[in-house]
């Protein structure tokens, strides 16, 4: 483990020469000054209908993911054919921010751009979790039914209620995610809580950003008093009605995309057997590769490298901040504050908000991305630093940390990052739209051009990109014998 | 007499070894059956294997029960009749448990001394309570036949009468894998001892003493 450890730390070191760290704006102190002035006089009368951007979001969140568990469990019972399996691996390689991207092309700023891309890949990984776990519960039931018995009869009585805790934790535990990707959706102009805060940001009116932040804070802190599963059926209904207007989609819209916009632009319209066209969809092919792709994949990967082992140190840092063993309840308290905060806000608006500050390089998306991950595996690894059983004359303070604690839960630790990887580099990705020269920016920069063909052909390369990083994370985690150990990530609830 | 179950000249292994050797049995309908012998003689894999091969027709209490902690006594006794009723039947009662089968049930559970826990989750029941569900379950598939996998192995003397009355008066026929020797030699009408991968044994229960079925148990 130590080797993999020092492997990645050496990389990580390699990645940070090659990559661009410079604070390129002017004062970065008197914006940071202006934003913490921002933060403790919050203005929460600033956007005029606060309340129906908070509903917005929440009415975006419960039908994308609503629609995306709904579709993810239809589609665990086809999980065993290969093609779902892969359909699935594919749609949740592409971050929900690139399928508003592309469904804005087809359907443009309405509700169903939002609802889409944030339910198809939600839909990818709800089938995949879905399935695992009705194939890891208690099967002795199915063994007594008689045949004879119908399918749905024997589904619902012998395997469902076995797992159904697990799913409805992992589906409560995806609405919490669905907020966080709805109100970052609004960063791509749809009306939700990111619309809001970047206008606020871009016109300097920190006081109110806070104040949709910390309303963001207090939505997520307090889900679990609203989201009871008595009301959601009455959400189900409602939430439809809350997602604002703009409804009228134009078919042609849709054909265009399919039949004109996605085809590479060398093949349009061209004789198909024609030796002259393939050789410049050749030419296209290359000039996309060699221009953008390999650019692309290169800093995302740099960026995704740095990002692991900061997430790995700060995550590492930060875990006695909520363990009992090391701090007691108004340290922790203070702890469960700071991470609550940092793990709450995407990913995505951290990296705006830094980047606001110092200006386009890669080191907002660094920090970022180390921040809020690290607040995430901090607080699993805390949480399971609270089950170590210590003897009672154990070491105190560094030692208690380097002797006792660090060498029983490194295993745990490492699970927990290895798991994380794919999601960053997913968020690296995205990263792009902000302009650090990610995958991301060549993919908004195409579409921005009105390039869709190229922005497909990009954003198949990060979904291709993904899952690679996915299959070596679990050859890794299986090299070290850490694949069991990480299960409990996926039910964090 | 009618021939019930029937094995010939049959070797069962699991996982390369085999447990059971040239196995021959022939039960009559009526026949209730008692399997003795050491834990781990194979009187499992005997009963597994009845089980797979008459599953279509025979009401069964697995070792493991086969029960779903999160439903409750109502449905699991229920579960033993899925295969009769319509899948819309099957929905409705899981959602809202009918009146017609409430009735249909109450009385077998009352029989086994769990007809105050109709409607509590099974999970929260005592190991006794459960194996009882399961035996409800058995009775309330209904049938001629029952195959049993230590059935009262949890429960005390007093219940694991209540369980061999129920089971003998519910069914026609019953084969019971039994590790209470006493209780065997009170139920059955047959012995079948299992020794050394094979059938050691097999008497009417009427001709065979305590300490003759000891020899089973030594090595």
């Amino acid at each position: 483990m130590l080797r993999v450890s020092g492997f990645f730390v050496a990389l990580a070191f390699a990645c940070l020469f090659a990559a661009d760290i410079s604070i390129t704006t002017l004062d970065p102190w008197t914006e940071m000054q202006r934003m913490g002035l921002g933060v403790v006089t919050p203005d929460f009368t600033a956007v005029s209908d606060i309340g129906w951007v908070l509903v917005r979001t929440v009415a975006f969140a419960f039908c994308g993911v609503a629609l995306g568990a709904v579709g993810g469990f239809l589609l665990s019972q086809l999980f065993h054919y290969g093609p779902v399996r892969w359909a699935c691996a594919f749609v949740r390689a592409i971050h929900e921010l690139f399928w508003a991207l592309i469904f804005l092309q087809m359907f443009g700023l309405t509700p169903l751009t939002g609802v889409l891309a944030i339910a198809l890949p939600y839909a990818g990984i709800c089938a995949k979790v879905y399935a695992e776990t009705l194939e890891e519960g208690d099967q002795r039931a199915v063994k007594i039914l008689a045949p004879g018995t119908d399918i749905l009869s024997a589904f619902l009585y012998a395997r469902l209620p076995g797992v159904w805790v697990h799913i409805r934790n992992y589906t409560s535990y995806r609405f919490e995610c669905g907020l966080r990707s709805s109100a970052v959706l609004g960063f791509v102009g749809l009306p939700t809580l990111g619309f809001y805060l970047e206008t606020a940001f871009s016109e300097g009116n920190y006081s109110e950003a806070a104040a949709l932040m910390i309303l963001f804070y207090i939505m997520i802190a307090s889900l679990r008093l609203w989201m009871r599963p008595k009301l959601i059926g009455l959400y189900a209904i409602v939430a439809p009605f809350f997602l604002g207007g703009g409804f009228s989609i134009e078919m042609s819209n849709i054909k265009r995309f399919f039949t004109i916009d996605i085809v590479p632009a060398p093949l349009r319209g061209e004789a198909l057997d024609s030796m002259n066209t393939w050789s410049q969809f050749a030419d296209w092919v290359w000039f996309i590769s060699v221009d953008m792709a390999v650019p692309g994949i290169i800093a995302t990967v740099l960026l995704t490298q740095i990002a692991l082992v900061g997430t790995g140190v700060l995550a590492l840092l930060m875990f006695p901040l909520i363990s009992k063993k090391f701090f007691g309840p108004v340290g922790r308290s203070i702890g469960h504050g700071f991470l609550v905060v940092v793990r709450s806000t995407p990913e995505f608006i951290l990296a705006y908000i830094f980047l606001q500050l110092w200006g386009p390089s890669m080191l907002p998306a660094i920090v970022a991305l180390a921040l809020h991950n690290g607040a995430i595996i901090g607080h699993l690894m805390g949480r399971f630093s609270d089950e170590v059983k210590l003897r009672p004359d154990h070491a105190r303070g560094q030692n208690l940390y380097g002797f006792e604690m660090l060498p029983r839960i490194y295993g745990q630790f490492l699970a927990y990052l290895f798991y994380r990887w794919e999601v960053i580099m997913r968020e690296t990705a995205i990263l792009g739209i902000l302009g650090i020269a990610t995958l991301g920016f060549f993919i908004d920069s195409a579409l921005s051009e009105i390039r869709i063909d190229r922005a497909m052909f990009l954003i198949v390369v990060t979904a291709a990109l993904n899952i690679g990083i996915d299959i070596l994370s679990r050859r890794i985690r299986r090299h070290l014998h850490l694949s069991d150990e990480a299960r409990q990530l996926k039910n964090p609830a | 007499m009618t021939l019930r179950f029937k094995l010939t000249d049959e070797d069962f292994g699991y996982r390369g070894d085999i447990v059971l050797r040239d196995i021959s049995i022939e039960i009559n309908a009526g026949e209730r059956i008692a399997l003795v012998g050491q834990s781990g003689a194979g009187k499992s894999t005997l009963i597994s294997i009845l089980q797979a091969r008459y599953a279509a027709d025979t009401a069964f209490v697995p070792q493991d029960l086969g029960l779903v902690p999160t439903l409750s006594v109502f449905h699991n006794i229920y579960m033993g009749a899925l295969q009769r009723n319509s899948v819309v039947r099957n929905l409705l009662n899981l959602v809202w448990p009918r009146p017609a089968d409430i009735a249909l049930i109450q009385p077998i559970a009352e029989q086994l001394g769990i007809g105050e826990k109709l409607f509590v989750k099974v999970g929260e029941l005592s190991g006794g309570q459960q194996q009882r569900t399961a035996i409800c379950r058995a009775i309330f598939h209904g049938g001629d036949a029952c195959l049993g996998d230590e059935p009262v192995s949890a429960n005390d003397q007093h219940q694991s009468r209540v369980i061999m009355d129920a089971l003998t008066t519910s069914f026609d026929t019953v084969v019971l894998a039994m590790h209470d020797i006493d209780l065997a030699l009170e139920y059955s009408t047959r012995i079948i001892g299992i020794k050394d991968q094979s059938i050691a044994l097999d008497v009417a229960a009427d001709q065979v003493t305590r300490t003759d079925l000891n020899t089973l148990y030594v090595k």
